[in-house]
């Protein structure tokens, strides 16, 4: 595990994304589709490069499946270009594309074993049996499926039946494989254990992978980048911090886990704060940066649940604080989940790890509290 | 029905053996045995008696003869007159020809349809199959008439032909091979259609998208995907064709020649014309016999089909 740290945190510094210089695998140029007078993707320009895992998160009908679709040429953009390794994908059928794709339902033959599945791309080649033969088994090795060769899939359970559908998308080295919601039909054992081996075996390989989930902890441990869809639009690309930390819109604060919103109006905005008066918080709140505004804009400010402090007595900094009442407690091992209605009706989420096994006089139901963040935990976003 | 009297009354029904379940299943047996059963058993037993003139035309299997004796008399000389007669045997290979070749055409003609209509848009596709099941609604002979007006030599065809200057006299397509599996198609059509149909409704279209996306044409993965998937369909059409076109009677009666052979034909002509009911019974058996071979083998496949978990 550490080592894939290592890894990661390398891809991270290398950043290509961050160095202008870098050629994109794939260029989305101002894609839209549109179905009649429904517009699935609407304008959506963006970069990948070779060696990501870039996650399209979304919630459904957010367009994200039909990029995804775009990209392996079963739909062809109404409006816009996509590029890949260079090359416009315009008029280039699927089946002379270097991308494979893992389907969303496996999409495994039923009628052949999985060997057959599995070598399927080669023979489309011409590719004769004997070349065949070998690179099927090692791809069957590799997905640890070598005993199951002649098992037709309706005889593997689900995750087996995954890890066919992988091989088979792997077994022609693409350089660019698209996977439609990868781990949604699996166990939650099964998808954590399948997260680590999809980034092994792409670490490996050296693919690129381009993910379609609607799962933000699917994203969040997969991605090297994250796009955030909403309603055909690209919300936001980012990698998995800066999404959690840096949210840019309200949306994409809410969608990526759990979130505490205040709306407010912008009272003072200096080059080095902001001051927010807020009904829903009661108090001041005080943004330790400044935001570019306009006077009197309606600005939201998100704090996430673990940044917020719960205490029992009033903090001495009055801003960025409020009293409220216990509402629900709930307990979760490793930690504690409070519900805490404010005195101006808002009821906020606030969780604090439990790093004692016998804390003393612990918080309870029904309980006066304080709940305060620091000036560097909240974001502001405008719209 | 109060409670006590329901369990006192489904009691008594169990312990006869009648169970809801027993019922269900025994309702379509009934009928077999009465339906099928019975009246093979009837035609088998004719098939070994003798003729004779009178009613019934043909002699009793088994006979009392003095006090205690039952006497049985098997007649196998009609089946051997079968063997020996080339006639029959002709009938038999003409009419396996003229059935091979009419489900090849009904195939060849009906799986693009069936694959079209299975691939229109939902709203589409009800109005294609109505317009495939709506000539059943006229009667089978009128439709067999239909086809008489438009092949003879003064019918539509011809005509338009002849007015058009494209032929000096009429083609003469009545009375041939041609008209008869022109008929024979045509009638039979729907039941290669429509057990297709079925099939190809139900495939995934993912995984067609999966074989090109793997580098096959649109054709080869038509070639290697929807063909073999489609395979009970096929097998499911061409036995619904096969079988009642080997025993064809009306059509090849109607529209071919005085000198097709059909075994079908044979069978009414022994029937009704000599009169020769065991004769006419030891045809029929053997047709079944030919028959029931095809059945088999789609048995066979359907329950492979089943056990092997069907495809999704």
């Amino acid at each position: 595990m550490a080592a894939r740290a290592e890894d990661r945190a390398a891809q991270e510094r290398k950043a290509p994304w961050k160095d202008p210089r870098a050629e994109p695998y794939i260029r989305i140029d101002d894609v839209s589709k549109k179905f009649g007078e429904f517009i699935a993707v609407n304008d959506v320009s963006l970069n990948i490069y070779r060696g990501e895992i870039f996650c399209l998160l979304g919630g459904s009908g957010c367009g994200k499946t039909t990029l995804l679709r775009m990209l392996a040429g079963f739909e062809t953009p109404t409006e816009g270009r996509i590029f890949i390794d260079g090359q416009d994908m315009a008029g280039v059928p699927p089946y002379k594309r270097p991308v494979n794709m893992m389907f969303q339902s496996y999409a495994l033959f039923p009628h052949m074993t999985v060997e057959q599945n599995v070598g399927f791309g080669l023979r489309q080649e011409g590719m004769s049996k004997a070349e065949i033969a070998p690179r099927v088994a090692d791809m069957l090795t590799m997905v640890k499926l070598q005993d199951f060769a002649k098992r037709k899939p309706h005889q593997l359970s689900g995750g087996q039946r995954q890890r066919v559908a992988l091989a088979r998308s792997l077994i022609k080295r693409p350089k660019l494989l698209l996977l439609d919601e990868p781990l949604g039909a699996l166990d939650k054992k099964l998808r954590e254990h399948t997260q680590f081996e999809l980034v092994n075996i792409q670490e490996k390989l050296g693919v690129t992978f381009v993910v379609v989930t609607h799962d933000q902890e699917e994203a969040m441990t997969l991605a090297t980048r994250i796009g955030v869809m909403n309603q055909g639009r690209i919300v936001q690309v980012g990698t998995p911090h800066e999404i959690y930390e840096f949210p840019n819109t309200r949306f994409t604060a809410e969608f990526i886990g759990n979130v505490n919103m205040f709306e407010g109006r912008v009272v003072e905005d200096e080059p080095n704060y902001v001051l927010i008066e807020s009904a829903e918080l009661g108090s001041p709140i005080y943004i330790g940066h400044g935001i570019s505004t306009a006077p009197d804009a309606i600005v939201w400010t998100a704090i996430r649940p673990e940044k917020m402090i719960i205490s029992r007595e009033a903090p001495t900094e009055k801003r960025n604080a409020a009293p409220g009442v216990i509402r629900e407690i709930a307990y979760m091992g490793d930690m504690s989940i409070y519900l805490v209605q404010l005195d101006s009706g808002k009821t906020v989420r606030i969780t604090q790890p439990n790093t004692h096994r016998h804390a003393e006089d612990p918080l309870t139901w029904d309980q006066r509290v304080w709940v305060s963040w620091h000036e560097s935990s909240a974001v502001v976003v405008t719209e | 029905m109060s409670t006590s009297t329901y369990r006192w009354s489904s009691g008594v029904l169990r312990r006869i053996g009648l169970t809801g379940r027993g019922i269900v299943i025994a309702v379509p047996w009934i009928w077999l045995l009465l339906f099928f059963l019975i009246p093979f058993i009837i035609v088998l037993k004719i098939s070994f008696a003798d003729t004779r003139l009178g009613v019934p035309p043909y002699t009793p299997l088994w006979e009392w003869t003095g006090e205690n004796y039952l006497q049985l008399k098997l007649n196998i000389q009609n089946y051997l007159f079968l063997a020996r007669d080339s006639l029959y045997l002709d009938a038999f290979l003409s009419s396996l020809k003229v059935a091979s070749v009419s489900t090849l055409f009904c195939l060849l003609i009906g799986y693009p349809m069936a694959y079209g209509i299975a691939r229109a848009s939902a709203s589409w596709r009800n109005t294609l199959l109505l317009l495939i099941v709506l000539p059943f609604w006229t009667s089978f002979l009128v439709r067999v008439y239909a086809w008489i007006g438009l092949l003879r030599n003064n019918g539509l065809i011809n005509n338009v032909l002849m007015g058009l200057g494209i032929i000096d006299e009429p083609i003469v397509m009545m009375q041939t091979d041609f008209a008869m599996y022109i008929g024979i198609v045509y009638s039979y059509l729907p039941f290669m259609i429509l057990p297709l149909y079925s099939n190809l409704e139900k495939h995934d279209n993912t995984l067609l998208e999966a074989a090109v996306d793997l580098g096959a044409t649109p054709f080869r993965a038509f070639l290697r995907i929807t063909l073999p998937l489609s395979m009970p369909g096929i097998i499911a059409g061409s036995m619904l064709v096969f079988i009642p076109a080997v025993g064809e009677f009306v059509i090849p009666r109607l529209l071919g020649g005085t000198d097709s052979l059909m075994i079908g034909r044979v069978l009414w002509d022994e029937f009704f014309s000599n009169r020769n009911w065991p004769g006419a019974s030891a045809v029929a058996i053997m047709l079944l016999l030919v028959l029931v071979l095809p059945i088999m083998i789609f048995q066979k496949y359907q329950t492979q089909e089943a056990g092997g978990g069907g495809h999704r």
